[in-house]
């Protein structure tokens, strides 16, 4: 994998100097790479890992499962597609799964909103033959982060040599 | 009761190692950020993990033969071979030892008497001293210089040789300094180590550490020199196995027969579970090798190139995973230099001098760490230089 992309994958606060010096690039020839990127729609945009579980009244999240009648000609790319319209999904997986085929990941103010979301949005729509709504209780792990158990995220080696 | 009347004299003479004094400062204070320490952060490899998990499972508690387990001494060997183009007899010329400090110990014992001279290049890891003192050796110091970016030259070694020198220390690639030699500047050593008929330790425990398209030369490959070198190499820097506490030495028969005469009475035998983990490691563990040293790399240019910006020159290391900033523009001594910026900044690095008196005006700064922590120490670091101007 490119190694530009694995470290910024991890880390979006490297300036383009510091990249370059890991990288053993010039540092322009670093930046017009990340234009590139941008420009090919690899680089899709940064943003902060936030724990939410520890900021308040900062609501629900659900991961639902749906099973859907693929389209003759679009597949499932159709329906995919409608699913993500809805600002409140955050993200949309089509799934190689027996039991389902499409996994969305909402957000909503309380338990009530996305209950009402999928059986008002979701279910109803012609394609959608099942939903199975998963309500998430702890982040453990985010992005490659740990969230939950922050004394793994301290030094644990000894301080000897 | 006065225990020093029953206390062994060279015992009581070993000064404490230079590094705890800062782990201490460093351990009574909040949100300190080190750079401080000489281990890999990575955990051992999930693969490697499972098949110590395995063994014990399956009830392989017992102890192992007092060379370590006949299939990872053919796995070592295999291994040496393939990595490093240097053929051991895994039934003779192999023991596994309980890391690769046990090992050190273990040869200067066996070779040194009293009176004997042992040539130990610094800055280098601790321990070479205090052993030979306690093995009635003499411990003979060659000071490496920043000019010839800490390597040892065939000169520094020459000018050190008495008729009393049996063996030389080569503790390449270097904790702290990152230096590595390369085979012309083996070659080179080599026919002193010849012309004066010594032995030579080569300690290869960061062999696999090494930068740039070049690897790591063992000793033992150079030419003539397999017969006058006892290697010691090891799991803990290689496969991140610190904590399994395995290492190992190859060597002619000979020497390596007296050496498990030692390890036997001492040690019984290595840790059988890790030895079942390390088998694994040395089967399929070559990616992970590379994985980590790719991101070591990374750090690794991270930070020198920091360390230039500060100021603090920083020769380029092509080994390990330490650099060796000189802080001398700062006009403090290393010791002071390093407590200065616990105290002012929080961050935990290790002056020069505790690997040798010529360790003065340098620090050691570990790039175990991730880079998120790197980052944040570094900034802080050049907050500290900042201020000091």
């Amino acid at each position: 994998m490119d190694k530009l992309l694995q470290i910024i994958s991890r880390n979006s606060d490297f300036t383009a100097a510091q990249l370059a010096a890991m990288l053993g690039e010039p540092e322009q020839e670093v930046i017009n790479r990340i234009n590139q990127y941008k420009e090919d729609g690899i680089i899709k945009g940064t943003k902060t890992l936030i724990n939410w579980d520890k900021v308040e009244n900062s609501g629900v999240t659900a991961i639902i499962e749906l099973k859907v009648t693929p389209k003759p000609e679009t597949g499932f790319d159709d329906i995919a597609k409608v699913v993500m319209s809805y600002d409140n999904v955050e993200s949309v997986y089509l799934a190689a799964s027996s039991r389902y085929d499409l996994i969305a990941t909402v957000k909503g103010d309380t338990i009530q909103e996305i209950a009402e979301f999928v059986s008002k949005r979701l279910s109803t729509l012609d394609a959608v033959i099942g939903t199975a709504t998963n309500f998430v209780l702890t982040q453990y792990k985010e992005g490659g982060v740990v969230y939950y158990d922050e004394d793994d995220n301290e030094e644990q080696r000894s301080m000897i040599f | 009761m006065d225990y020093s009347q029953f206390l062994n004299d060279k015992v009581q003479a070993i000064k404490p190692s230079g590094i705890r004094k800062f782990f201490d400062i460093a351990n009574e204070m909040d949100h300190v950020i080190s750079l401080s320490i000489g281990e890999p952060d990575f955990t051992t490899p999930w693969h490697v993990r499972q098949e110590g998990i395995e063994s014990l499972r399956r009830g392989h508690t017992w102890y192992s033969p007092n060379r370590g387990f006949s299939e990872l001494r053919s796995q070592i060997s295999n291994y040496y071979a393939r990595r490093f183009n240097v053929e051991y007899n895994p039934d003779s010329e192999i023991v596994v030892t309980v890391g690769g400090s046990e090992a050190i110990d273990l040869c200067i014992r066996a070779l040194i008497q009293k009176g004997d001279e042992v040539l130990i290049p610094q800055p280098s890891f601790v321990c070479y001293e205090p052993m030979t003192v306690m093995a009635d050796g003499k411990p003979v110091i060659i000071q490496t210089k920043a000019e010839n970016e800490f390597r040892l030259t065939a000169e520094e070694l020459e000018q050190h040789i008495t008729p009393k020198t049996k063996l030389l220390i080569l503790p390449f690639p270097n904790n702290p300094t990152g230096a590595v030699m390369r085979r012309k500047h083996l070659e080179e050593i080599a026919e002193v180590v010849e012309k004066h008929n010594m032995m030579v330790l080569s300690d290869e425990i960061y062999g696999e550490l090494t930068y740039g398209k070049e690897r790591h030369v063992s000793f033992a490959d150079v030419k003539g020199m397999k017969e006058r070198t006892v290697v010691v190499n090891g799991f803990s820097k290689s496969y991140a196995m610190t904590g399994w506490r395995l290492g190992y030495a190859l060597g002619p028969e000979e020497i390596i027969t007296q050496m498990t005469k030692l390890h036997q009475y001492a040690i019984m035998s290595a840790p059988t579970t890790a030895q079942y983990a390390a088998i694994e490691a040395l089967k399929h563990g070559d990616a992970d090798i590379e994985h980590m040293r790719s991101e070591y790399d990374i750090r690794r240019r991270l930070i020198v190139d920091a360390f230039c910006k500060m100021g603090l020159t920083c020769f380029e290391p092509e080994g390990a995973f330490y650099v060796f900033p000189s802080i001398k523009v700062s006009g403090m001594s290393s010791e002071e230099f390093c407590e200065k910026l616990i105290y002012a900044q929080h961050v935990a690095i290790v002056p020069g001098t505790a690997f040798g008196e010529c360790g003065e005006g340098f620090a050691r700064v570990s790039y175990s760490y991730s880079l998120k922590h790197i980052k944040e120490a570094l900034e802080r670091i050049d907050r500290f230089v900042n201020e000091q101007k």
